[in-house]
Formats: C-alpha cells, sequence, structure tokens
C-alpha cells in the first residue's frame, strides 16, 4: 500500500479507489448484500398483500380458536374431542412429533450403539448380516421403511379378538399393543418426591465420586449405587404411603379393547421405523468414532491393569465420543424432521393436523405454514443446543488432558507422539 | 520307516523340516472356530444369526421367487395362478406398468429422447467418476453442459416438439431431479460454506441463517411451500413452471447440507495454508480457487456423495403434493381397478430401484474414500 | 468463476421464459395451446388412473375428454395435471390447470371460501360405511367404539366427526392417506369400518378377493356431490363447462348415443337439432364450433354411457345408477333444456 501511495496522487475515481481498499470493498459488499436481500423481502411481502388481497383472503390467526371439528385419536397427553379447537389440535400435533422424536432418538442410539459394535465384531457372520441390514436400510428412502412397517404390523398381527395374550394384562393385536395403566391414589405424592429426591441425590453423588476419581483414582460402584440408591428409596416410599396404585387393565369389549394403556400401530410404526433408519447412520458415525481411537489406548490401559470393561469405559467410550456426538446431531436432527412423514400412515403429528387437515378445512396456507415452520425450527434448535451443551462438556475434559499431559511432558522431557 | 524310528530321529538345531500347522488353526473348522464361536458370547450371536435367517429368508424367498407369477393380464389372473392367493408375488403387475415406471407420461413418440438423454447421462458421469480416462478434461466440461442438453432434450424447443414438464414422471423424474439438485446444490454449497466463514459479518449471518433456517425444517414442508405458496411470493399473474420450483427447492435444501460438509473440510484446513496463500499475495478468489478449495473439497467428499445419497432418497417426497416418481406411479397404478391390491410388489420394487442407485453411489464413495487415502 | 456466471445467466433465462403471464380467457389460451390441462387425481380407482400406456382413463377423465372434444375438436388433446386433495385448489387457482374434474364435493366453504366456480354435478355421492359380514352390523348406530378408516384431506373426516358426535357415540379414528393404504387397513383387520363416498366404497369393495363378505350399510351420513371446478371470473369458460356437462345429460335424455349419434342428425325434435348444431348456433355463442356437443358424444358418448363404460354394473367398480339416474328414471340427473 505504501508503495502505491508514493508513485503519485490516484487518478481513479473515488468508487475505483474504495474497491481497492480491502476493508473499504468489505463493506460496500455487505451493504450491497444486506440491500439486496431487505429488497428481496420487501418485494415478496409486497406480493404476499396484493396477492393475498386478490383472493380476497386475510392473514390473520384467529381461526386457531374455532372448533377444529376433526378427530385425532392418539392423544396421549391431553384431552382432545372434535369440539376442541384448532389450537388445541395443534398441540396434540406437536406433542405426538416431540414424543415419536423423543422415543424415536432413545431408541436409535442403543440400536446404533449396539449395531456399530457389532459391525466391529470378529463373528464373521453377524458382522456381515449387520451390514446387510445397514446397507439395505440407509440406500431405501424413510418413506418405504415406514410404509414397510406399518403394513408388517397391520398385516402379520392378530386382530383384537384373536389378541396374543400376556397373562391377561397385555395384549399385542395389529390396533395396538395394550399394556396396563397405573392409577395413582392418594398418597402417590409421596412416591413421587421419594423418587425425585433420590434422583437428586444421586446427581450430586455421581458428581462427588467422578471428583473422588479425578483425584485419587479411586472408583465407587456408581451405576450399583445410583440405581439401588433410586429404586430403594421409591420402593420404600411406596410400601410407607400404602401402596398407593392400582391398575387399569386392558379389556375387550365390543369393537375394541378397553381401560389400559393403547400404543397405537401408527406410533409404533413410525417409531420403530425412524429408529432403525437413522440407527443405520449412527452405527456407521459409532464404528468411526470407536475406529479413531488409536489402539495404542487400549494397549496402554492394558499395561496400566485396567480390565478390559473398564478400559472401554473410561479409555475408549470418552474419547470415542468426542468423535460421535458432532455428527449424532444432526442425525437426531434428521430423526426429528423425517418423523413429518407421519402424514403416510396416518399418525397425527404436526404436518398431518396443523399443516394438514387444519390447513385444508380452513384454507389458510400461509399462516399454518408459517406455525408448521416455526415449530420445526424450535425443535432444531432445541435439539443443537443440548448436543452443543453436551459437546462443549466432552470437550472441555479433552482441553484439561491436554493440560496435563503438556505438563507432564514439560516435566519429564519425554517427547509426544502426535 | 517303522514308528519307532521317526520317534528317535533327531535333527541338529533349525534342520527340522516345516510341520503342516496343526488342523485346529487352519481350514474350514478353525475358521468357524475362529469367526462364529471363538467366545460364548459369539456362539450366542451366531446362534442368534441363524436363526434369524431361517425365520426370515425362506418365506421371503418363497415369496419373492418360487411362488411369484410373471405372466398374467390382472391381479384376479395372477392370484388364480398361485396355490394360495396372495402366497407369491405377482411381477405381472410391475412388468406390465414398467414404461410407465420408466417414462412417466412422456409422449410415446419422443420416447427415444428420453433414451438417449440417459445414454448421455451415462456418457457424462463416467469421466467424473475414472480420473484414470483418457481426454477427461473433455469429459468434464461435457459433464459440466450436460444438465443443459439433457433440459432441452427432455423439454425440447429449438427444433423438438416441446414437451410439458408435467408429464414426466417414473424414474425419468427420480433423475431429473436428482442429477440436477447434485449439479446445481455443489456450485451453492460451496459458496454458501465460504459465505459462513466470511470475515465479512454480514454475508456470514445471512449465510448462516439461510443454513440453518433450510436444514432447521422438513423437506416435505419446504416442497408443500415451493407447490402451493410460492404464488403468493410472485408478482401477481407470475406462473411458474412447478418442476422448475420443487427443482429449485431440492436444489437449496441439499445445498445447505453441503455447505456444512464442505465447511467441515475448510476447518480441516491448516491455518499455514491461508498464510501461505497470503503471503503469496494471492486475491480471496484465487487462493479459495487454487489453494483452499481444492484441499478442502478432497477431504469431503465422502460427506458430499452421502449427501447426495440422501438428496437421491429424498426424491420420494415429490409424491405428497402429486407429482408422480417411481413410488407415485405405483400408487397411481393401484387405482386401476384390474391391478388393485398389489402394494407390496410396488413397494419392493421401488426400494430395489432406490437401493441399487445409491448402493452404487455410496461404495463409489468408499472407493474415493479409500484411494485419497493412501495420500499420506 | 465464469462458469457459474453462465450457470446464474442460464438459470435467470430458464426463469423467465417459463414466466409468463397468464391472461384473462381460459378459452382463448386453451385454443392458442391446443390442449385442454385437468386437474385430476393421483389415481382413484374408475374415476381417474392411468394405464399400462401412461394414458389416463376414467369417469372424470372422460368428462375431460369430453370438454376437450368441445373446445378443440379432439378428445385426445387433453393433459391430466396430477393433484392431490390437498393442492388441488391451489394448482387450479394458479393458473395451473384449466378445468378441476377430480370428484370434488361442492360445498359452501369451496365456493366463497376457496374461490372456485362450481358448473353443476357430475356425480352424485354420499359418504357410507362398509363393513364385514362376519361382525353382524346391520346399521351404523351400531358402531360405538369401532376402529374406522378415513381418508385425510377430505371432507369425510369432518362427516364422520359430526356424525358421531351428533349421536353420541365414541370412535377410533384411523386416518390414511391413499385408498390402496386405506384398503390394506380394512382388509387386515386394523379397522372394522371403512368409510368414503360411497362410489369409492363399491371401488375398493371391487378389489377384494371376497366381496360377498363386505357389505356398505344403509346410511349415507353426508350429501357429497361432485361437479367440476373453475377459477372465478371467466364467465364464458365457466358457461363451456356447465353445458359440456349439460350436454352429456341431455343426450341420454333424448336416447342420442355414440352408435346412433349420425342417424340423429335428421331426428324430429327440434332440441335434438339444436344440440347437434343442426339448427341454431348455440355452439358459436359459447364461442365453441357448431358441432361441439356432436364432437362431445362421438368422443365419449352421453351420460349414461360414461358412467356405464367406467363405473357402472359391469365393470370392477360395479356401481347402480341410483342417485344419478335421469330424473325421469327417479334419479336426480336434470338438466336445464337447450333452448
Amino acid at each position: 500500500m505504501a508503495v502505491i501511495a508514493e508513485t503519485g496522487p490516484d487518478t481513479r475515481n473515488l468508487i475505483a479507489r474504495l474497491w481497492s481498499n480491502q476493508q473499504a470493498r468489505s463493506v460496500i459488499i455487505q451493504i450491497v448484500a444486506l440491500t439486496v436481500v431487505f429488497a428481496a423481502f420487501g418485494f415478496i411481502l409486497r406480493n404476499v398483500v396484493i396477492n393475498l388481497e386478490n383472493v380476497g383472503k386475510e392473514f390473520n390467526f384467529s381461526f386457531f380458536l374455532y372448533p377444529a371439528a376433526y378427530d385425532i385419536t392418539f392423544s396421549p397427553f391431553i384431552e382432545y374431542s372434535s369440539r376442541s379447537t384448532h389450537l388445541r389440535a395443534a398441540v396434540v400435533g406437536i406433542l405426538n412429533t416431540m414424543l415419536v422424536a423423543a422415543c424415536g432418538i432413545v431408541l436409535a442410539t442403543i440400536m446404533g450403539f449396539i449395531m456399530g459394535i457389532l459391525r466391529l465384531s470378529t463373528n464373521w457372520l453377524v458382522n456381515r448380516l449387520v451390514y446387510c441390514f445397514l446397507e439395505f436400510t440407509r440406500n431405501v428412502p424413510v418413506l418405504l421403511h415406514i410404509l414397510f412397517i406399518h403394513g408388517l404390523i397391520v398385516i402379520q398381527l392378530p386382530v383384537p379378538k384373536m389378541a396374543l395374550n400376556f397373562a391377561d394384562s397385555f395384549f399385542l393385536t395389529n390396533r395396538g399393543f395394550y399394556i396396563p395403566q397405573p392409577v395413582w391414589e392418594p398418597g402417590a405424592g409421596i412416591v413421587a418426591a421419594a423418587f425425585v429426591i433420590s434422583v437428586v441425590f444421586v446427581v450430586f453423588f455421581v458428581r462427588w465420586a467422578k471428583k473422588v476419581q479425578d483425584e485419587t483414582g479411586r472408583v465407587y460402584p456408581v451405576f450399583l449405587i445410583s440405581t439401588g440408591a433410586i429404586v430403594g428409596a421409591t420402593a420404600v416410599a411406596f410400601l410407607a404411603a400404602g401402596m398407593p396404585l392400582s391398575w387399569s387393565f386392558p379389556e375387550l369389549k365390543g369393537f375394541n379393547f378397553t381401560g389400559g394403556l393403547a400404543i397405537k400401530p401408527e406410533f409404533i410404526a413410525l417409531w420403530l421405523a425412524l429408529s432403525y433408519y437413522t440407527s443405520c447412520f449412527i452405527a456407521e458415525i459409532v464404528r468411526a468414532g470407536i475406529l479413531a481411537v488409536s489402539h495404542g489406548q487400549t494397549e496402554a490401559a492394558y499395561a496400566l491393569g485396567l480390565r478390559p470393561n473398564r478400559t472401554l469405559q473410561l479409555i475408549v467410550i470418552p474419547q470415542a465420543l468426542r468423535v460421535i456426538v458432532p455428527p449424532l446431531a444432526s442425525q437426531y436432527l434428521n430423526l426429528t424432521k423425517n418423523s413429518s412423514l407421519a402424514i403416510a400412515i396416518g399418525y397425527m403429528d404436526v404436518v398431518a393436523t396443523v399443516g394438514g387437515i387444519t390447513l385444508m378445512q380452513t384454507g389458510k396456507e400461509m399462516e399454518t405454514m408459517m406455525v408448521v415452520l416455526l415449530i420445526y425450527l424450535t425443535f432444531s434448535l432445541v435439539i443443537s443446543g443440548f448436543m452443543n451443551w453436551f459437546n462443549r462438556k466432552m470437550m472441555l475434559v479433552e482441553r484439561e488432558a491436554k493440560k496435563k499431559r503438556a505438563f507432564f511432558s514439560f516435566k519429564t522431557g519425554t517427547g509426544e507422539d502426535s | 520307516m517303522s514308528e519307532g524310528n521317526t520317534a528317535a530321529q533327531s535333527y541338529a538345531p533349525g534342520t527340522h523340516p516345516d510341520l503342516p500347522a496343526p488342523i485346529r488353526t487352519t481350514g474350514p473348522v478353525a475358521w468357524v472356530r475362529m469367526n462364529l464361536f471363538s467366545s460364548p458370547l459369539n456362539v450366542a450371536l451366531t446362534l442368534v444369526a441363524i436363526g434369524l435367517l431361517w425365520w426370515v429368508m425362506p418365506p421371503l424367498f418363497e415369496w419373492i421367487v418360487l411362488d411369484s407369477v410373471w405372466t398374467a393380464e390382472s391381479r384376479k389372473e395372477c392370484w388364480d395362478k398361485m396355490e394360495v392367493p396372495e402366497g407369491g408375488a405377482c411381477w405381472a403387475f410391475i412388468k406390465d406398468r414398467l414404461r410407465l415406471f420408466v417414462y412417466g407420461f412422456y409422449p410415446q413418440a419422443s420416447r427415444w429422447r428420453v433414451n438417449l438423454s440417459f445414454v448421455l447421462l451415462a456418457m457424462a458421469v463416467v469421466p467424473v467418476l475414472y480420473d484414470k480416462m483418457p481426454g477427461r478434461k473433455f469429459g468434464l466440461w461435457y459433464a459440466v453442459a450436460f444438465p443443459f442438453i439433457a433440459g432441452w432434450l427432455l423439454v425440447g424447443g429449438l427444433g423438438l416438439t416441446p414437451v410439458d414438464t408435467d408429464q414426466f414422471g417414473g424414474i425419468l423424474l427420480t433423475l431429473i431431479i436428482g442429477v440436477t439438485g447434485i449439479s446445481f446444490s455443489l456450485p451453492i454449497g460451496i459458496l454458501l460454506a465460504l459465505g459462513r466463514r466470511s470475515k465479512m459479518p454480514v454475508m456470514r449471518i445471512l449465510c448462516v441463517m439461510f443454513i440453518e433456517f433450510i436444514r432447521g425444517v422438513p423437506l416435505i414442508a419446504l416442497l408443500f411451500i415451493a407447490s402451493s405458496m410460492l404464488n403468493f411470493f410472485l408478482p401477481p399473474g407470475t406462473v411458474f413452471d412447478l418442476l422448475i420450483r420443487v427443482l429449485i427447492m431440492v436444489t437449496l435444501f441439499a445445498a445447505a447440507y453441503i455447505a456444512e460438509v464442505v465447511r467441515g473440510g475448510l476447518q480441516g484446513i491448516p491455518i499455514g495454508q491461508f498464510e501461505a496463500a497470503d503471503s503469496l499475495g494471492l486475491t480471496y478468489v484465487k487462493a479459495q480457487m487454487l489453494i483452499i478449495l481444492p484441499q478442502a473439497l478432497k477431504i469431503s467428499i465422502p460427506g458430499i456423495v452421502n449427501t447426495f445419497i440422501g438428496l437421491y432418497k429424498d426424491t420420494t417426497l415429490v409424491l405428497i403434493i402429486g407429482m408422480l416418481d417411481p413410488l407415485g406411479i405405483g400408487r397411481a397404478s393401484l387405482a386401476d381397478a384390474v391391478w388393485a391390491g398389489l402394494s407390496r410388489e410396488v413397494y419392493l420394487f421401488v426400494a430395489l430401484f432406490f437401493f441399487v442407485c445409491c448402493f452404487s453411489m455410496s461404495r463409489y464413495s468408499l472407493y474415493l474414500e479409500r484411494k485419497l487415502h493412501t495420500g499420506h | 468463476m465464469r462458469p457459474l456466471n453462465v450457470l446464474a445467466a442460464s438459470v435467470a433465462v430458464a426463469a423467465l421464459t417459463v414466466a409468463g403471464a397468464a391472461s384473462a380467457g381460459t378459452l382463448d389460451d386453451v385454443k392458442a395451446r391446443g390442449v385442454l390441462r385437468c386437474v385430476v387425481s393421483t389415481g382413484i380407482a374408475g374415476f381417474a388412473y392411468p394405464d399400462a400406456n401412461g394414458v389416463w382413463k376414467g369417469f372424470d377423465i372422460d368428462f375431460c375428454r369430453a370438454t376437450a372434444a368441445a373446445v378443440l375438436g379432439d378428445p385426445t388433446k387433453i393433459k391430466a395435471v396430477t393433484s392431490t386433495g390437498k393442492t388441488r385448489f391451489t394448482l387450479l387457482n394458479a393458473g395451473e390447470g384449466d378445468v378441476l374434474w377430480r370428484n370434488t364435493t361442492i360445498t359452501f366453504s369451496r365456493d366463497v371460501g376457496v374461490k372456485l366456480r362450481f358448473h353443476g354435478v357430475n356425480y352424485y355421492d354420499g359418504q357410507g360405511f362398509m363393513v364385514k359380514k362376519a361382525l353382524g352390523v346391520t346399521c351404523a348406530t351400531q358402531l360405538d367404539g369401532a376402529s374406522i378408516c378415513i381418508q385425510t384431506g377430505t371432507t369425510t373426516e369432518l362427516n364422520l366427526a359430526d356424525y358421531f358426535h351428533a349421536n353420541g357415540m365414541k370412535y377410533e379414528a384411523v386416518t390414511i392417506e391413499t385408498n390402496d393404504e386405506a384398503r390394506q387397513n380394512y382388509i387386515s383387520g386394523r379397522c372394522d369400518v371403512y368409510t368414503t363416498d360411497a362410489s369409492g366404497l363399491a371401488a375398493t369393495r371391487s378389489t377384494f378377493t371376497d366381496p360377498d363378505n363386505h357389505i356398505v350399510l344403509p346410511e349415507i351420513i353426508s350429501k357429497e356431490p361432485l361437479g367440476p371446478a373453475t377459477r372465478q371470473g371467466d364467465a364464458q369458460w365457466s358457461d363451456i363447462i356447465t353445458w359440456v356437462l349439460n350436454a352429456t345429460i341431455t343426450a341420454e335424455e333424448k336416447g342420442i348415443t355414440q352408435a346412433n349419434l349420425d342417424s340423429m342428425k335428421s331426428s324430429k325434435d327440434p332440441e335434438v337439432l339444436r344440440l347437434l348444431g343442426v339448427e341454431g348456433s348455440q355452439g358459436v355463442e359459447l364461442g365453441l364450433s357448431k358441432d361441439w356437443a356432436y364432437n362431445i358424444i362421438k368422443a365419449v358418448g352421453n351420460y349414461g354411457e360414461i358412467f356405464e363404460r367406467n363405473i357402472g354394473v359391469n365393470t370392477p367398480i360395479g356401481l347402480e345408477r341410483g342417485l344419478n339416474a335421469l330424473w325421469t328414471d327417479g334419479g336426480l340427473q336434470y338438466t336445464p333444456p337447450f333452448r
């Protein structure tokens, strides 16, 4: 820059001079970009206003307070009837999406870890079998999996009259899995309180045990103690309160089972299909994560005298998790978004209620789709926020480890291998 | 020689001839022991696996192959030919509808244009996949031009009879959406990734907002917006071809994912590379084109191919807005009272089609990954 | 960077070439284009489905062909724009179709709220219930507590909710997207009952291996007049669609068929002569050719022939004429005179 300045006054026009200045250029580009984006939004907004006026539609959300007039049978959390409002229908849809996404994430993670580990098994047959399953599942659209599982459940399982009966309290039919439903009686509050208190205790205990382990290397049987504390405290409270619990058993009455808790086939199908489809991707991530932990780590652990399961728990898994967690987040997001295919088999999620029937009956495409998009964006923000937090937690461990290792190598003067 | 002699014979150290390995460590028996029954857990796993195969495979094989019917005029005839109705697959239905599955509603007289574009597609794919092909440079330029050539061939105009895009369907439609999405989402995705890592805050925020918005919502919601709401966003009276709207949405959707994959690749480039480019006095564009992107793209190829596979599978979702991809064609054909009730055959056929396409893509990505891995 | 510029330019060009303003007169548009675009379903047995060559067939498609015969003189100059229950009205309103022949129920909110124009009824339908005979159910009031399969995105789910609410009964709604899925759910026993328009029930029943083991209950719980729709604000085009439908029905009233069409040209009935364009200039007043109705009947026949060919008792669908018989035979099909 200084060299150019000495060649004499710059005779080029202002814009060219500004353009050759890096900072000025970046400001110009940004202003232009921002203007273009705002202009585009303004243009779209103007068009929307004109177009809505042309077809005589109003933009408002008041229809959410009108009766929905359609039925949603699967509403496990809140009461709903066809006289309820569109808003309530939307809430039912949101809760159903959350339910299937949460259950799916849990099952997909478990199945993914199991299959990822089986893929590393030395058992040739199991290894190949899991490989074939993974490849077939990954390479076929998830919509087909959902239709397939739904068809399997509906066709292969018996009708209610011939239900598979387990001890007269569990019934498996093609209309769902019926299980006894716990009915809480007065005094149940004590049990719940005992449960909460024991959980809080366990949280503190786990933290304390970890601290002790970090400082002294002493390991407590954390899992056993935690489980024991929770189960024990809850059981004692349960007995002390005089067993404030009865069960509502499913019973075949007329066309269907009544009483008990019904898990509908649409939910089961969507849940299973989304889970095993996503678990295939998770399995690959887990496999790559475990392979990424160098074998030297395992050998070092053995050399220190750690037993194999301790090695896995203390050495391999914490390091593998660092590789596994970031891509896991996007798989969880995918699963949540894929749950929108529920509409294909009639599971009433948020796309089927707000973005489906409500949209059809009210003709409010703009408003309903806006709500649907906002809901999914919220889901994705929550999931990626949680995974980022979890990831940071894992990363923190790494930084500490690095610090310690650097300190160690400084003191002893041994070289580092990586 | 008697046995006594063998036992008594002695060898000087190092002169004993090599004996065959003990029978328990070689041969099929040993292989089975090592690979299937090496521990109690493995024994259990093996037995479970065999049980699973025994339970699933024979009925499946019977249904797909042994008891299936390949020639019939209707579902009724199909099922009459079987020992048990619905006991086998009725592939006659798929055979009868095969042309529909491939071409959709493309006018019969012009179907040579579809065939020609399939051939041209194959020719465009080869130079992209094989880097040892002679004259690959021309091949690559041709591959870049291919979407436009095929577009002209399929849509018509300039001497060819125009064909409306809503006549496209079946595998043709899947390939159009897939190929267009793949070829256009890559450049857009790269630009988005660069924008996300830009030093200019406005650019960065715009790109982040765009990427996160697209990644946060389901594709079917975007497709629905494309099919029913885009008209509200455009000046009154504008009519936009539905296929183009869908293509734009699918491309943008894939571009957001590509952007994240490429960003991962960019993050893998050591800072020294950027500094080296700067110290050579390269401009931003030149530094990116010559130094950074070639390296970043190389690391992100597996991720990019995976995104493409995802995009290709997602093309089935267009049936939710009434476009007839193979699954949609199958469902529409099921409305013909002559064939209704054969949905399993349709699903299996469509699943196989997608499996063949996507599995080859994923094998190719694996091959590339291995090839690139040997570099260091 | 150059390839990117080229790319951007070609995208812009492509966008501009497809973007064109929809002009005022649909009739002129169709004539200029030479092809009639009908919004149809993605597949409903008997009403609209593609054959092995990708040619669309069915009751609704025949009316589309009749319209093309009247407007363009050639029944093959049609294009089926497939739509789902959710996208059909937006496609029509966005100008991607000229007319909607997609067994669509005429309702107040669709006419007034969705801003469509309906032009008479080509099929009088009503929502019914189908159950397995073995259940021993004989009327709909015995369905308390049953599982019921319904297709989503239609008026049927609202009718069903209203009906059960009004009768104080409970049910489990199994909402399905396509007819084939619904069929699978019903056959396998996922649902006790399948409810949809009576025509749909008959069509679905015809695909069963044991149709005799299923009965359609006598109750019809709703009125479902199905008819063609166009965009609002094009009076001439509306008239054309209205009178295309009326021409097929009048032809049946007057006994004009595909077979005797040419001999009917020398009929003594002045209305027949007016209809076939031998006398008067009704076609020209509509903006069509003089022999527009002659072309319709030559292409697809009269209403009765269209009905019998696609969904009548001798087809797999096997529907009785019922409400769709002519008013002279105790049905509801009745048209204003050609005068």
